[in-house]
């Protein structure tokens, strides 16, 4: 089974500017990968490249073995995009219709109903898309990219216009497509957002990818420190299933053990790490 | 085919919704009021030009031919105005908005698209100026009761020269951002005017030169062909020193004209919409 977005020594060149230095990443079927880096990192070019937006300038870039851009890759791909904007005197409604009959979805009515319910804007079916807030037209954006219910899901910066309740809402729909067997690539700056949703994460920095495992593999142990009568000591670099053997040592030298405390990096620390505190 | 419909109508109600649209019906209405009182002023002193006894100049067909030429340019004019703001920021203006992104991700071909936002432009602006067009001639046919030699073929070389310029806006907009791809597209209209004026003076001065000048522009623009062969169809039948006269004025006609244009201009307007398509799918967006 091809995977849902596999993307190989991607390159991408902009002049003398070098967005893309290839890049090698997969994103497997029903699995949600968030796309982590600096502006400029090279997220957006490669969404960009996988949905057939921007050419490549060396390497390639398959939606489900098909090539990236192909009408017919194009047809397995659900995009938002991080700037996009409806024509503002079309209502929600009209929207996903548009869409549903450019990508000749059969899903009619219900088809679009289900959506709007989905992202929480059922009630704005008949309201225009200029009198609808930003965060409203980004979920709108969302029900846009499912229409025709693609296996893949771009999604570029998909809750960087809405509040809190709006990112909880974008973040039980990931899950719940995720759990529906589609595959997303999540594109984001809110670490906490991918820390808590992705399966795995990819670090982009450069153009090029500096770290990749789930967010607990990436989120390492830094240490274990052991609370004694003779003050805290820590055992840098000391992992959890060491504890034992340390807490152990520390009681045959005499000593008393009060308290024991594994250190973990956040995957904010791995990815401040990562990029070095680059940020543009 | 159903994409370029859907396309086609996204477009198509884009034009009918953007205020520029009531902006030049507004204008229309205006241009139309005051052309009325022009033809009404015109015929209701016919009977003071008087031509040389004996010159068989007939002063009706003169005045009216002269007034209905100029509504012609008014109606180009008015049609260039419409197609290009509909169309002048169709790639990168839209691109720039975020308009385009969600529609060329879908699986329409981006030639598919580009074709089809052209045939909505069209599909707004040729009636537009069919309808400005047969409103003139009705204006100057019932007040001064002079109706032009061919009704018809005037009218779609009208049209079809607007069709032109909005396929030259949609490359434009390939390439430029709205407001220079707008002042670019103004710009060459102007030229291909000036350069059809220069042709007429060009004749009347019996300058080769000019008239070489302006036919060279009118291949290179072939809108301004079409505009020009159009008023020479208003007159074609018209003989004598009435049709000589008329040939002189500045709404006199063509010296470039007949089926080699309208073929060049058919041509020219696939190889424009080629070019912006080939422009388009290299277009990074």
């Amino acid at each position: 089974m091809a995977a849902a977005l596999a993307v190989r020594g991607l390159a991408k060149r902009y002049g003398s500017v070098e967005a893309l230095a290839g890049v090698d990443l997969e994103v497997r079927e029903g699995e949600l990968v968030g796309l982590l880096g600096p502006n400029g990192a090279g997220k957006s070019t490669l969404v960009k490249i996988a949905c057939g937006l921007v050419r490549a300038s060396r390497g390639s870039a398959e939606i489900c073995g098909l090539a990236a851009g192909s009408r017919e890759a194009r047809r397995s791909v659900g995009y938002l995009a991080e700037l996009f904007r409806f024509p503002g005197w079309y209502s929600a409604d009209e929207v996903l219709q548009l869409h549903q009959q450019l990508t000749a979805s059969t899903g009619g009515a219900n088809e679009r109903h289900e959506l709007l319910r989905l992202v929480g804007l059922a009630d704005a079916r008949g309201r225009r898309v200029e009198e609808m807030s930003k965060g409203m037209q980004q979920r709108l954006g969302v029900a846009q990219a499912l229409i025709g219910s693609p296996p893949l899901l771009l999604l570029d910066e998909p809750t960087s216009a809405l509040d809190p309740v709006g990112r909880r809402t974008v973040r039980e729909l990931l899950e719940e497509l995720r759990s529906r067997g589609i595959s997303i690539l999540l594109n984001s700056h809110l670490l906490s957002e991918i820390e808590l949703v992705c399966d795995r994460v990819a670090i982009l920095l450069r153009g090029r990818l500096v770290a990749e495992g789930s967010p607990a593999e990436l989120a390492r142990s830094r240490g274990v420190e052991i609370e004694t009568d003779d003050g805290t000591r820590l055992f840098e670099g000391a992992s959890r299933e060491e504890t034992p053997r340390l807490v152990g040592e520390l009681v045959a030298a005499g000593r008393k053990v009060y308290g024991v405390r594994v250190l973990t990096s956040t995957l904010e620390e791995t990815y401040l790490e990562a990029v070095g505190g680059e940020t543009s | 085919m159903s994409s370029v419909l859907t396309i086609a109508g996204y477009g198509l109600r884009e034009a009918l919704r953007r205020k520029v649209f009531a902006v030049v019906l507004l204008l229309t209405v205006g241009f139309l009021v005051l052309f009325w009182l022009a033809n009404h002023f015109l015929f209701q002193n016919i009977a003071n030009i008087s031509p040389p006894v004996g010159s068989g100049i007939d002063a009706r067909a003169f005045a009216g031919a002269t007034i209905f030429g100029l509504s012609m340019f008014g109606t180009l004019f008015l049609g260039v105005v419409l197609a290009i703001f509909l169309t002048l920021g169709v790639v990168r203006g839209d691109a720039e908005r975020g308009l385009l992104q969600p529609l060329i991700v879908r699986p329409v071909g981006r030639v598919t698209l580009l074709v089809a936002r052209w045939l909505g432009a069209v599909a707004v602006c040729a009636p537009y100026v069919g309808a400005v067009y047969v409103a003139t001639m009705l204006i100057t046919g019932l007040t001064g009761h002079w109706w032009p030699d061919h009704v018809v073929v005037p009218g779609v070389e009208l049209a079809a020269a607007v069709a032109v310029v909005a396929a030259l806006s949609l490359l434009g907009s390939v390439f430029l951002t709205s407001t220079a791809n707008g002042i670019a597209v103004f710009m060459i209209f102007g030229a291909g005017l000036v350069a059809g004026l220069l042709g007429t003076v060009g004749h009347e001065l019996s300058s080769h030169q000019l008239e070489r000048a302006a036919k060279i522009a009118a291949w290179l623009l072939p809108f301004e062909a079409l505009y020009q062969d159009g008023l020479r169809q208003l007159t074609s039948d018209t003989t004598g020193l009435t049709g000589f006269l008329l040939e002189l004025g500045p709404f006199g006609g063509a010296y470039t004209g007949g089926n080699s244009v309208r073929l060049w201009a058919a041509a020219y307007l696939l190889l424009v919409i080629a070019v912006a398509a080939f422009g388009f799918t290299r277009r990074d967006l």
